[in-house]
């Protein structure tokens, strides 16, 4: 990561991201105890609804808000064939901006990296990052190790695809898992692209506190990748043996986000 | 990161009270900053620095947070038509952007309520004193300021405060800059300045002069060209009319794009004005005078109508005014002209009241302070200046990044003094220092810099403090 501060932005503020409609899931609880709100952030091919399925109304009766967005071009969201990663940060940032306080960003695989892009330009309370798929070659060379066939087009640009063992662990219900399956999108091309060869993240702003959580048997996101993403924001990650990359989907889902949740809590900017 | 701590605000109990030098009692505020103003700049300095771990007292004198863009102060010069002349990537908070489905241009309400949602989403609020004024700010020992404070409007005990640093934020858009001419007092017409104008409403049916070219000068006699009887448009010298949009963007991104192709100031300003004459053409066709410099040598004048009620015959360019009589106005060429209704619209002057010029390095009380990045004050390392700037963009991105720096600044002060002290250094040395080309001079033109420019000179600044 740069540690220098970027206050020229001459190409972004000459070329704005064109709008295009968001999608955002909202759960809010009926009494507003003053908690900040949670901004989901979904991997690629993955929309609102894999965090509309538990981990929304588990937050809410938690008392935290939470909002799941989809990325431009992914589930409600509007079409976006030539989208970058800036846009999806861009998208990130906006929805954030929109909510009524400062919120917390939990981003999902590569969610996560854009989550990480989106630290930099918008000071968030907090950030988690879940499972995270960072980029870069590790990424490439794990992915293509444990799905070579569903890896192999996307790296000439053509579309992922995830298999079942890769996303969910063997408790999950073959029915609920084909039913996500069914449910994957495809990220754009060019995001695609930029999420192995792509920029370094810039440093976030605000010094936000950041949680990294994850799997030891994640198949898209090895061991060793999760300890070195928590590393960068100096500390050490959060495992939940036993379950696959999608961990807001799989069987043991609760686990997780009551962890987040807890964090938050404890966390004194948090709560 | 905001601490949970709750700083609050100046209570008297809680506080050990000390007296100042008159034997008044003095409240210490400990290692809290003192923000004088909660407008843009005011806003940003206070989310700044509390992100900095700072506890931060922001005295308004206003009622509501948005300084000039909220209209419902008396000091806002904002009318009915207001929008922006930047557009909205160049306006908004590098950190905070504007929701990307509002206009390009968005109107004053607009600014509003983002500037209301800043607030509300980094809980800016607690922090401020509505309906107070600050009285004075002295220095005292320690390089700490004695910060005195009364209910807007005179009423009420005042109040002293010992705060560690101050941020004067306090605005250059609200005190009328009003020209004084011969006989203007014996003229039967009626005068105003922009301040006063709020709604074309003022105009319809009347004979309208309009004195000055800036922005507001050109907006007001667009609408008048719509509305007043007859439109005069009074002009010192000749001006370059940018228009919204050029080659199907907005001017200014127009202009970042050529300036993160790094292309030269005057090769620019070529380009500019080929590119006018191509899609306007040469303004003297319909009485303009030619411009006596290059463009973006002065504050750009952006307008898109005025050219267009020109070419109605709607605004009658005229040269700058000479005398006033009772009944009509004599022009710098010999003509008379018989206005109901002159409009001022020739801009605003900084003010500082609450503040010795002298501590501004402006010695002389020529109202213009010797500042480093237009916010640091030599000798006085714990004061700053938020939002003294004219750039050709926004000013929320640039008071942004002042408080930042300031708020580091403030920081390393305790972590790392030999870095803060060689900080110091380099604003005595660099006082004065400007950040555009050469520009027309003007009253307001000695603050006016490119965005370019300033961001990359606080871009080094900030780095250089960074630095190991």
């Amino acid at each position: 990561m740069s540690q220098q501060v970027r206050v020229i932005r001459g190409r972004e503020w000459a070329r704005p991201v064109r709008p295009v409609r968001r999608e955002v899931l909202e759960a809010v609880p009926g009494l507003d105890e003053g908690r900040p709100p949670l901004l989901f952030v979904p991997g690629f091919g993955h929309g609102a609804w894999a965090f509309a399925e538990h981990w929304l109304g588990h937050a809410v009766e938690r008392g935290f808000s939470g909002y799941a967005l989809s990325l431009r071009g992914q589930s409600g969201s509007g079409p976006a064939p030539e989208a970058t990663l800036r846009a999806y940060a861009h998208d990130v940032v906006q929805a954030a901006a929109g909510l009524p306080r400062q919120a917390v960003l939990v981003g999902h695989g590569a969610g996560a990296l854009v989550v990480a892009h989106a630290l930099a330009r918008y000071p968030a309370r907090a950030a988690v990052l879940v499972a995270p798929v960072l980029g870069g070659w590790a990424t490439a060379v794990a992915a293509l190790r444990r799905n070579p066939l569903g890896t192999l087009p996307a790296l000439v640009g053509g579309r992922l695809r995830y298999s079942r063992a890769q996303l969910f662990g063997p408790e999950l219900s073959p029915d609920e898992a084909r039913r996500h399956l069914s449910r994957l999108g495809r990220p754009a091309r060019r995001a695609q692209w930029q999420l192995l060869f792509g920029r370094e993240p810039e440093p976030a702003v605000g010094d936000p506190p950041v949680l990294v959580l994850g799997s030891p048997e994640d198949r898209v996101v090895p061991r060793s990748a999760l300890t070195r993403a928590a590393r960068r924001y100096a500390s050490a990650p959060l495992f939940f043996p036993g379950m696959g990359h999608d961990l807001m989907l799989d069987a043991g889902w609760r686990e997780p986000i009551d962890a987040i949740l807890d964090w938050l809590e404890k966390e004194p900017s948090g709560g | 990161m905001t601490t949970s701590t709750d700083h609050g605000r100046p209570d008297p109990e809680s506080s050990t009270l000390d007296l100042n030098r008159d034997g008044r009692s003095v409240s210490d505020r400990g290692e809290t900053v003192c923000v004088i103003g909660a407008g843009p700049s005011g806003l940003t300095a206070i989310k700044n620095l509390t992100e900095h771990g700072f506890g931060v007292d922001c005295y308004e004198r206003e009622t509501g947070v948005g300084g000039v863009w909220n209209w419902r102060h008396d000091r806002s010069p904002v009318y009915a038509s207001t929008h922006l002349i930047s557009s909205r990537p160049l306006t908004q908070f590098p950190d905070f952007p504007m929701p990307d489905d509002w206009p390009d241009y968005p109107h004053h309400s607009q600014l509003l309520s983002y500037l209301e949602r800043y607030a509300d989403h980094f809980d800016l609020r607690r922090h401020v004193w509505f309906g107070t004024e600050v009285v004075r700010v002295e220095p005292v020992d320690g390089d700490r300021w004695d910060v005195t404070t009364r209910s807007t409007g005179g009423y009420g005990p005042e109040r002293t405060s010992r705060y560690a640093a101050v941020v004067v934020a306090n605005g250059h858009n609200w005190s009328p800059k009003l020209p004084d001419y011969e006989g203007l007092a014996e003229f039967r017409g009626d005068v105003m300045h922009a301040a006063a104008y709020q709604d074309p409403a003022q105009l319809r049916g009347r004979r309208v002069l309009v004195v000055g070219a800036g922005n507001t000068g050109c907006d007001i006699a667009a609408e008048a060209a719509q509305q007043a009887a007859h439109c005069w448009h009074s002009t010192r010298r000749g001006y370059w009319y940018a228009p919204k949009y050029l080659l199907g963007r907005p001017a200014d991104q127009l202009n970042d794009v050529l300036l993160a192709l790094r292309l030269p100031r005057r090769l620019r300003q070529w380009l500019f004005h080929r590119l006018l004459r191509a899609s306007v053409g040469d303004l003297t066709r319909f009485g303009l005078p030619r411009p006596d410099h290059r463009m973006l040598e002065t504050h750009p004048i952006v307008n898109s109508q005025l050219v267009y009620y020109l070419s109605h015959g709607r605004v009658t360019p005229v040269p700058d005014a000479v005398r006033f009589h009772p009944d009509s106005v004599e022009l710098a060429d010999g003509r008379q002209v018989d206005p109901e209704l002159v409009v001022f619209a020739t801009g605003y002057l900084p003010r500082f009241e609450f503040l010795d010029p002298k501590i501004l390095g402006d010695d002389g009380m020529t109202g213009r302070p010797a500042l480093w990045l237009n916010a640091f004050v030599p000798n006085h390392p714990t004061l700053a200046v938020a939002g003294l700037v004219q750039p050709d963009s926004g000013v929320f991105p640039l008071s942004h990044w002042q408080s930042v720096l300031f708020a580091r600044l403030l920081r390393l002060r305790e972590t790392r003094p030999s870095k803060a002290a060689a900080f110091a250094a380099t604003v005595t040395a660099r006082a004065g220092e400007r950040y555009a080309g050469p520009v027309k001079e003007s009253s307001r033109h000695w603050f006016e810099v490119g965005h370019a420019d300033y961001l990359r000179a606080l871009q080094r600044a900030l780095h250089n403090l960074e630095a190991k």
